[in-house]
């Protein structure tokens, strides 16, 4: 394949660069009864689990056909939104927050064929390229990180363990049967490049061997001053080191019991892998929340210490979820987030109904915070 | 035929949820077929070696990906994750692989002429593999070469006027809500609101001068859609500061279980909740129980809301936010790396949003902030760390606002104050021997 040059010349970096321009304007992007409404919606309702209708206040209605996808997504694929767009849509589309993609119409009418014509579309493997549902109180799409596919750090894969907990979740996407909505994150490593620690459920990933040593490389590749201060327990000092050659090189020592596993030494150091097939794994949180409806955001509490990485499926993963929001259904009331729920029974009550071990490695020992969790109180539930 | 068995991989085609990997093996035969004609760039069969890179994390249990080098385009620092793979004669394809964010529109609007443009560019000069977007908010392109990363910059800028987003010590490419554009929630346009702090600061987005990443994330309301209060370094979370408006009719309609008054907007329309009760749903729900419904007549004492939304949100054709709008400042919220999960801090209740003055009485609260942690904060040190470290009162003493009641929770459990000497009455300067005539040693 010849190079195609597209018009930069290497000779001369800053010939004619523009830079510092930031994003197109999103107004180039609204669809025109967007911009017509802007800022004088009147109210909106959710018509069936994926559409919904927002009336503004000139009597105007856009109707939304909300779909899930994976966040991976491929060129080809997102063609083949640009031709729905085009097709019913006069070309508009946009995407969700948490990677879902939005059609919109502005007529009751349109809603139809472009539900039918989402709902047939399916990838060769059988499953559906543009699911309709994710609204209200059910389950919608998982955000999550990029694991196996393309970082240096996961303790386990993002699109995998998505896909996996998608499919046994799938029917409280399309559905509203849920006390109240119910949010899925999932991020690959300690790291969270999508922040998971205040979801309703919260897929982790974690590494549970200390770091190995690269001694040989290790001065060569990495400033060992940096390495030393980037480990948050302080657990890694200089030493000197004799290679079997008997050559002395810089390198560093681990106080093994004193680390918590977070990768962070590595990030700064590549002679300090930690990755290994029996050392890492997940950690599932739960009851956490963003919102600030009518309770206090709160962080998700860990909930299950460890599950192993079990390719391509993770099922001990997906059975312990689908414990917890079966039991959740059960047992909330109507507006409830899971982790108001887990507050009102008890946590004790929680591990019960969620048939859930409660093992040592729940009860905080990281620093003065953990003195919060612990109970300060005589009032428990036997 | 696949260049890589992929035995596990395959298993993640069934199921209802759309496959990453049913997608991944159609990009891998579209780019193998080749019937546009396109002159690939990169490795056409790379995203075949993606996947068979996969499949051996699969195999492993571990990635095969290695720590970016330094790679980027002249003049910025971020935009650019280096990304080489660990098995390069098994998957050359993929042996250079890097990453690009390019910064997303505000709202996450687009046209198809746009994405079309970008899947071109993308198909010809990359892997035609992408994010939808990136957890920051970023359109993520993954994989091209080195050689590849400025042909790719100079067609964004000069003919598709686009421009990368932030990585590294940066600022992150800002990140809202739909806002306005879509929501009758929104106490302000997100939209406007984020597009112009993306621009009046693309030098600090661009050029890593800070001691780590700061995320700027901004919900129109206290539903907080983008979860800014959980992971944003400064977050900007809509209010008011009047009374919720009430219409008594609507009020009615819901208490009488009208069907076009589906209690909040019909989220709930597949459970068997029974019918919409007022006192049960919301008043009984309501944090600070400030409503009353007496005599079909809805009465809020608005002195006590907090705003929480449940009530608009159960009634939203009922009840509507405020008119005296603004928004509120929460800062240092972060994941746990390192010390801990850290939730976003009340610093500025009510902040005016005035696109007229260029938003001046947010910009101040941001540069005071910013002056402060970038002369004294540590190399990796966010800034709710920061604060941590040097304490609430330091953050209000360097932005300048009054400490008040609604800065905390409920006030401080020890009496450890560390008082300034010239807090004290005649200072910390005394004479001993004075004291001494009428203390004796």
């Amino acid at each position: 394949m010849a190079f195609i040059s597209s018009g930069y010349n290497p000779e001369k970096p800053m010939e004619n660069r523009i830079t510092d321009i930031g994003p197109r304007h999103y107004e180039e992007f609204y669809p025109e009864v967007i911009k017509k409404n802007k800022g004088k919606w009147s109210h909106h309702e959710i018509l069936e689990p994926g559409v919904m209708v927002h009336v503004g206040e000139s009597g105007d209605e856009v109707y939304t056909v909300r779909v899930g996808g994976a966040r991976l997504m491929s060129t080809s694929l997102i063609n083949e939104i640009c031709d729905i767009a085009d097709k019913h849509c006069d070309g508009h589309v946009r995407f969700t927050t948490r990677n879902n993609i939005e059609f919109m119409v502005d007529s009751k009418d349109k809603v139809e064929p472009l539900k039918n014509d989402l709902n047939t579309r399916k990838f060769a493997g059988g499953s559906y390229k543009f699911p309709v549902g994710g609204t209200g109180a059910g389950i919608t799409n998982i955000v999550h990180t990029q694991g196996w596919i393309h970082c240096h750090t996961p303790a386990t894969d993002g699109s995998g363990t998505v896909k996996a907990a998608m499919d046994v979740l799938f029917d409280d996407f399309q559905k509203m049967r849920l006390p109240a909505q119910l949010r899925v994150s999932m991020a690959c490593c300690l790291n969270m490049c999508g922040a998971v620690h205040c979801s309703d459920i919260a897929i982790l990933g974690y590494h549970r061997k200390p770091p190995m040593i690269d001694h040989e490389y290790l001065d060569r590749l990495c400033e060992i001053p940096l390495a030393i201060a980037s480990c948050p327990t302080a657990a890694i000092k200089p030493t000197k080191v004799t290679l079997e050659d008997g050559k002395e090189v810089k390198s560093v020592e681990i106080k093994n019991e004193r680390c918590m596993f977070c990768g962070n030494c590595y990030t700064m150091c590549p002679s300090l892998p930690l990755a290994d097939t029996q050392g890492d794994g997940i950690v599932l949180m739960a009851g956490g929340k963003v919102s600030n409806r009518i309770s206090d955001p709160k962080f998700s509490k860990v909930v299950v210490a460890f599950l192993p990485n079990e390719m391509p499926r993770w099922p001990s993963m997906t059975d312990a979820i689908m414990k917890m929001v079966n039991a959740y259904v059960q047992g909330a009331n109507k507006y409830e987030r899971l982790g108001d729920w887990a507050d009102r029974i008890g946590w004790e009550k929680f591990f019960e109904v969620c048939e859930l071990d409660f093992t040592h490695h729940l009860i905080d020992d990281f620093r003065q915070q953990a003195y919060m969790s612990w109970r300060q109180s005589t009032q428990f539930k036997f | 035929m696949a260049k890589h068995e992929t035995p596990l991989l395959d298993q993640l085609e069934s199921g209802p949820w759309p496959s990453f990997v049913s997608d991944l093996k159609h990009q891998a035969e579209i780019r193998a077929k080749n019937e546009e004609g396109v002159e690939f760039q990169i490795p056409q069969d790379s995203v075949e070696d993606l996947l068979g890179v996969l499949e051996l994390s699969y195999k492993h249990g571990r990635t095969h990906w290695k720590h970016g080098g330094i790679v980027g385009v002249f003049g910025y620092g971020g935009g650019v994750i280096g990304r080489y793979c660990d098995q390069p004669k098994l998957f050359p394809g993929v042996e250079h692989f890097h990453t690009m964010r390019v910064a997303q529109p505000c709202g996450k609007y687009y046209k198809t002429d746009f994405l079309r443009q970008l899947t071109k560019l993308w198909d010809l000069r990359g892997s035609g593999v992408t994010n939808m977007h990136g957890s920051t908010g970023d359109i993520i392109l993954l994989g091209t070469t080195t050689p590849q990363l400025e042909e790719i910059f100079y067609t964004l800028t000069h003919e598709m006027n686009q421009d990368l987003g932030g990585s590294g010590s940066n600022l992150r490419t800002p990140a809202d809500c739909l806002g306005e554009s879509r929501c009758e929630y929104a106490c302000y346009d997100s939209n406007a609101l984020c597009h112009f702090l993306t621009n009046e600061f693309q030098d600090e987005l661009h050029r890593p001068a800070f001691p780590y990443k700061f995320k700027f994330k901004l919900d129109a309301c206290p539903n907080g859609c983008v979860a800014s209060i959980a992971r944003a370094d400064m977050s900007f979370i809509g209010t008011w500061r009047d009374g919720i408006k009430v219409d008594q009719d609507a009020v009615n309609k819901y208490v009488e279980n009208d069907p076009a008054y589906p209690p909040n907007a019909g989220a709930h329309k597949d459970g068997n909740w029974g019918p919409f009760d007022i006192e049960k749903e919301v008043l009984s729900l309501c944090p600070t129980k400030c409503m009353k419904f007496e005599n079909k007549t809805l009465k809020i004492d608005n002195a006590n809301c907090t705003r929480c939304m449940h009530c608009i949100n159960t009634m939203p054709r009922a009840l509507k936010i405020g008119d005296d709008r603004g928004l509120s400042i929460l800062v240092g919220a972060k994941a746990p790396i390192l010390d801990g999960a850290q939730m976003g801090s009340l610093l500025a209740p009510f902040v005016e949003v005035n696109p007229e003055n260029d938003y001046e009485a947010i910009t101040e609260v941001i540069e005071n902030v910013w002056d402060w942690w970038m002369e004294e904060g540590k190399n990796r040190e966010r800034l709710g760390e920061l604060i941590m470290r040097q304490g609430f009162q330091k953050l209000l003493e360097v932005t300048g606002i009054d400490p008040m009641p609604q800065h905390v929770a409920y006030p401080r459990t020890n009496p450890y104050i560390f008082w300034k000497e010239d807090e004290v009455e005649g200072g910390w300067e005394r004479d001993v021997a004075e004291y001494r005539k009428h203390h004796l040693r």
